[in-house]
């Protein structure tokens, strides 16, 4: 049986890795799937904890999760590419217009 | 080592791996192409915390319908080309991000890697049943929010997307 801690040290690690897409990175597509990932860090990190107190209430949220960052990746690819037909932006630095009047 | 644990190993680094191509890559394409192996990975994962149902969704949703989405859209935008890193390049406020992001990290996995292994308690849930009776017993109310909200974000795409005449 793996110990719990090492699924939540993974899932950190993942989760540190997704902060650092959406920080490093500035094209909006990948620092949207950045966010997915952490999303799944967080799933990973419910699941853990469910198997751990034999409870299968974390994974109940965790499919409440995935739905959600469903909705939030059609909702926020739907924006990208508005976003794209009104002012050719991909680049998120490039995205300024409510910065620079 | 038992099998279990090769498996861990082997999925875990999978994972890893696909993550971090996912942020390195700086084709969006090729990223999105890592990114579903680390969401295989994952739901391989979620299989050996015995959330067989969350791994089947996993493949499904994520792997399946989510990452169609997103190459979707890259098709859409058609520029696949790539754009500038500007890792070591970065202004200062960059590189503090990336630097607190990193030792975050860090502490969060100390604290966690000394938790107590406790005895995992062997149950039936996470099974296709289990999870039925869940999602639909105690469950029921946030279940049939979340098809709404689903609905709500299928209604707000379509309309943020809509050329008019």
């Amino acid at each position: 049986m793996i110990p719990t801690a090492d699924f939540l040290v993974l899932g950190a690690v993942l989760f540190g890795i997704g902060a650092l897409g959406v920080l490093v990175r500035r094209n909006v597509l990948v620092v949207l799937m950045s966010v997915e990932l952490m999303l799944n860090a967080a799933n990973l990190t419910l699941l853990a904890f469910s198997r751990e107190r034999g409870d299968a209430a974390g994974q109940g949220l965790a499919f409440l999760v995935i739905a959600v960052a469903a909705a939030e990746a059609a909702v926020g690819l739907a924006i990208v590419v508005a976003v794209f037909r009104t002012r050719r932006i991909v680049n998120l630095d490039e995205a300024r217009l409510l910065r620079d009047p | 080592m038992s099998g279990e644990r090769v498996a861990f190993y082997l999925l875990a680094g999978l994972t890893l791996l696909g993550a971090i191509a996912t942020v390195t890559r700086r084709n969006p394409l090729v990223a999105a192409v890592w990114l579903v192996t680390t969401f295989l990975g994952l739901a391989g994962l979620f299989a050996l915390l015995q959330a067989h149902f969350l791994a089947l969704i996993q493949v499904l949703v994520y792997a399946g319908a989510i990452m169609v989405l997103f190459v979707f859209v890259i098709m859409v935008l058609g520029r696949a080309e790539d754009e500038p890193l500007g890792f070591f390049t970065a202004p200062v406020s960059k590189l503090l991000g990336v630097g607190a992001v990193g030792v975050s990290t860090w502490l969060l996995c100390k604290a966690l890697g000394s938790l107590p292994a406790t005895e995992v308690k062997q149950g039936d849930f996470g099974t296709v049943r289990a999870a039925g009776n869940l999602l639909l017993g105690p469950y029921l109310f946030p279940f049939e929010a979340v098809s709404l909200l689903l609905l709500a974000a299928v209604l707000g795409a379509v309309a943020l997307t809509r050329t008019r005449k």
